[in-house]
């Protein structure tokens, strides 16, 4: 369990920037001093002392910002991440409450609020170690300064599959047992006993000597005047109770009754409902609109012209987007009128093959390894589209110089200061109360959230609150995509069936570097990034880059196995590093998936390997075409090593819904462009695998090496795209180039 | 002209243009929250409630439409006692919800098909479970079905009487 979707890396740069390389400002002009382990931003004592105020203002003690405990033995912990439906939170706790050593049914969890005091400067400091691949440089940098970059950067983002494994493991694991110590120092004041004959246990302090037991909520006012450790020893996994549990996750019993409570359900009195057509093109503005027909509708009260787009404001949703589906808003095409799917294609394989490359990674002489006549294949992926089920809604309410929004994203304290910024508004006089998110895969990052700059635009003419509710046509025509992307893979074999060099040239607004892990050892690699820019918006869709580059690579080591005339596992065994994860990972799937075994005529099996995000997962998917073309997956096998899981159970749920995203991208999903527009237009248009297409047999198996912990949320999605087109393969002799699958089925 | 039917087992009238969808009623005028709005063309089934206890995606059908017939939603599913019905306990056994948002729609579909069949096959479950879950929960969501079987489906019979 981590989180769902992501742009870690997308937070320090805006998408579409050429030639930069995100996130590296970060490490720039770094002193070196010690630092402090509870992720919170100390440098500012006027805010830490604001929030411990806040927190304590409805009882108990604050703990590091993070942690309350209440005098009734209530644990309250403070999030600053979305909990998307990852189990992200439930983590979290399991996390700290174990450390703590608390009694389970006394935890909950609720959202960190919005303000630069509770910016997680653990997720800052874990940025940085894992962008430089050194955790060691992070004990040298100052907490001043990653309490600055978290504040800098608004961070409370729930991204990059980070939660448990930067947060928790950084932050959260400290807390626990620090105050854990804190609790016990003084129980041993008060029961006048020396501080190792006292355990904890449930809640309590407990003296075995004396028979006597203190309760953390009648020690919670004095240890909270305490300094904390800020050393504290982490407990051996062979003590935990509460981690690598599958504990049920707490929020699931109010998404069964109906009772949880997304942006989309909030409402206060006197509130109206608005919903908005932004420019069809992107980059275009509104130029004209008659409102007569919209103001026409009954419920209808308001029509609002924005720079490059038209609300309507009415009495309820129903009359909102009937009022504005009776306009007809002229919009301009910001000069974009001309671009479509193939000309994107076209632009981005005249960038390769033109050569001129704007970033290059790898090592080795490729130019001289590939020779003259090297393998080669070209590879395309559409935009997609990340269909959260729940479309954007925010409510905004602006009254007495002071603006209240409610909804939910991934990054609540960054929505704020975007409100903030749109506003004019002082930061005190904006505040942004986080709800339940109805998915998001990475849409719901503020850059890309229009709806905030909207939603504040209309509150702020507005004597009522407003609820900006897009439409799911909105919802699919403005999207932040998954880029557009085309690759041109190049190899040479030796006679022994071995690379000599591999060349990966592809296209697309940025880099995958940051992403990408090419797990074979060759001896000349080369990865070279063509920057194509386009008019949509793109931005981070579950994994990142991880998709289409382990299409790309996957596939093309099947192609280069099948020229070999060698097996797709023994061809990768053969790349993989003797004793190497990636090989045990291997291995297994092999083994457990039944690969080299008997299949029924027409079903042929796929095999695929793709770290993301410091976890490494393999497939072997079972697959046939039927006779209207639409690809039959039978049977996924998969194993992950993420390390160490905290919730065995939450864990497998993200890796079988990633498996399922995987595979419904793969085989129909596509967004696609005329004239500069998007085609698609709704769920229609835009199919997602159902129930009746999702593979019978799914077998899932972990192998917790015990590595450094990865990430959960993103991890299993990569691998199914190639495992499947690999699979096809196998069963049809047809190899799938470019997807989705079932667009060239129909060609 | 107000619209008379009845909510979860209780008579209303209701104040909306007759044009309106039921979905837009059910949340909008009697603030039933938990009838989720995912498309509104009826392709993805958030929406879905029983009418007459057939399961509907009520974001495509107009409220004078349902003059007269009675309407169960998912806050309708519990019984008096606060208790949940079977199809719901077994969703939290099976920790069915990521997101949870599709999940009210999920489970009216669910329940409807299970009093329908009483204890579906894997095909009727492909066959009537037709609701879009993004976060990819199918193999929770069937699993949970089988469970729920049996018990779940006296329970629909008895609970859904009203409906």
């Amino acid at each position: 369990m981590a989180d769902n979707p992501t742009a870690a890396m997308q937070i320090a740069a805006p998408a579409k920037r050429k030639g930069v390389k995100r996130r590296a400002f970060l490490i720039g002009g770094v002193a070196v001093v010690g630092a402090g382990l509870f992720g919170i931003s100390i440098a500012d004592s006027n805010a830490a002392k604001s929030a411990k105020a806040r927190l304590e203002s409805d009882g108990g003690h604050s703990f590091a910002t993070w942690l309350k405990i209440g005098e009734d033995d209530s644990i309250t912990i403070y999030s600053p991440h979305t909990d998307i439906g990852q189990g992200s939170n439930t983590g979290l706790a399991q996390m700290l409450a174990e450390e703590l050593d608390a009694a389970w049914d006394q935890v909950r969890v609720v959202s960190a609020p919005a303000e630069p005091a509770f910016a997680n400067v653990g997720l800052g400091r874990a940025f940085l170690a894992d962008m430089t691949g050194q955790p060691a440089i992070i004990n040298g940098i100052p907490q001043s300064f990653l309490s600055f970059i978290a504040r800098q950067m608004n961070l409370q983002m729930t991204g990059g599959s980070t939660a448990l494994r930067f947060t928790g493991r950084v932050t959260f694991q400290n807390v626990g047992a620090a105050t854990r110590l804190a609790l016990i120092e003084t129980a041993a004041k008060r029961l006048d006993v020396p501080a190792d004959e006292l355990t904890t246990q449930d809640s309590h302090v407990i003296h075995s000597k004396s028979g006597r037991a203190l309760r953390y909520g009648e020690l919670a006012a004095e240890a909270a005047t305490l300094s904390l450790d800020n050393a504290p020893k982490l407990k051996d996994p062979s003590q935990y109770r509460i981690m690598r549990q599958s504990i049920q996750r707490l929020d699931i019993p109010a998404k069964v009754d109906g009772s949880a409570q997304y942006g989309m359900d909030f409402s206060v009195p006197n509130m109206r409902v608005a919903t908005i057509m932004a420019a069809p093109v992107r980059g275009g503005k509104l130029t004209s609109v008659d409102t007569a027909p919209a103001l026409a509708v009954k419920g209808v009260e308001k029509v609002i012209k924005l720079d490059d787009a038209v609300a309507v404001v009415a009495k309820g949703y129903w009359p909102a987007i009937s009022g504005l589906r009776a306009l007809t808003p002229e919009f301009s095409d910001g000069g974009n009128g001309g671009i479509s799917t193939a000309s994107i294609f076209k632009a981005q394989g005249d960038l390769i093959a033109k050569g001129d490359a704007d970033s290059t990674a790898g090592d080795g002489d490729v130019q001289a390894g590939l020779g003259a006549k090297p393998i080669e294949a070209t590879y395309q992926v559409p935009f997609l589209h990340h269909a959260m089920m729940e479309p954007f809604a925010l409510t905004a309410h602006f009254k007495d110089g002071k603006l209240n929004i409610w909804g939910g994203m991934q990054d609540p304290l960054a929505t704020k200061m975007m409100a903030v910024d749109v506003s004019g508004l002082d930061a005190d006089d904006v505040t942004f109360h986080p709800m339940m998110i109805g998915g998001s895969f990475g849409r719901r990052l503020p850059m890309y959230m229009e709806i905030v700059g909207q939603v504040t635009k209309l509150a702020m003419q507005l004597p009522y609150p407003v609820k900006l509710i897009w439409s799911r046509e909105e919802e699919v025509a403005q999207g932040a995509y998954r880029p557009q992307s085309s690759a041109a893979l190049k190899a040479s074999l030796t006679k022994e069936k071995r690379i000599t060099a591999y060349r990966n040239d592809y296209a697309q607004p940025e880099s995958a570097e940051s992403e990408t892990v090419f797990p074979y050892t060759l001896p000349a690699v080369s990865r070279r990034h063509f920057a194509h820019v386009s008019n949509q918006q793109t931005g981070a869709w579950r994994s990142v880059n991880s998709t289409q580059q382990g299409f790309y690579n996957e596939s093309f080591m099947d192609e280069l196995a099948h020229a070999a005339g060698e097996d797709p596992v023994v061809f990768r065994r053969n790349h993989l590093k003797a004793g190497s994860r990636h090989l045990r990972v291997l291995d297994e799937v092999a083994a457990r998936g039944g690969w080299g075994s008997p299949l029924p005529a027409g079903t042929g099996r796929g095999v695929a390997l793709v770290e993301s995000f410091r976890t490494i997962v393999a497939q072997v998917i079972e697959a046939s075409v039927s006779e209207d073309g639409m690809p039959k997956v039978h049977k996924v096998t998969t194993v992950v090593d993420a390390g160490s899981i905290v919730n065995p159970d939450a864990a497998m749920a993200q890796i079988e819904g990633g498996i399922i995203m995987g595979l419904s991208s793969a085989i129909g999903e596509a967004i696609t462009l005329e004239n500069g527009a998007v085609q698609q237009s709704n769920l229609a248009d835009y199919p997602l695998l159902k129930m009746a297409d999702t593979p019978l047999v799914m077998d899932i198996h972990f192998l917790n090496s015990g590595a450094d912990m990865g990430g959960i949320g993103e991890p299993g999605v990569p691998p199914a795209a190639p495992a499947l087109a690999n699979a096809l393969f196998a069963a049809t002799g047809k190899r799938v180039r470019n997807l989705p699958i079932l667009t060239q089925a129909k060609a | 002209m107000a619209i008379q039917t009845s909510i979860n087992g209780k008579p209303v009238a209701l104040a909306a243009e007759p044009d309106t969808p039921l979905l837009w009623v059910i949340r909008e005028e009697l603030g039933l929250t938990g009838t989720k709005f995912g498309c509104g063309i009826a392709a993805c089934g958030a929406c879905t409630v029983h009418v007459n206890g057939e399961p509907t995606r009520s974001c495509s059908v107009p409220v004078s439409d349902v003059a007269g017939k009675s309407i169960t939603t998912i806050e309708g599913l519990k019984s008096a006692d606060g208790t949940l019905h079977a199809v719901q306990q077994a969703w939290i056994s099976a920790q069915v919800p990521q997101c949870g948002y599709c999940q009210s729609g999920q489970i009216m579909a669910a329940v409807a098909l299970i009093k329908k069949t009483g204890s579906p096959s894997d095909e009727q479950i492909d066959e009537a479970m037709t609701n879009i879950c993004r976060c990819g929960t199918y193999p929770r969501i069937r699993k949970a079905i089988h469970a729920a079987t049996g018990q779940a489906a006296k329970a629909a019979k008895s609970a859904e009487g009203a409906a």
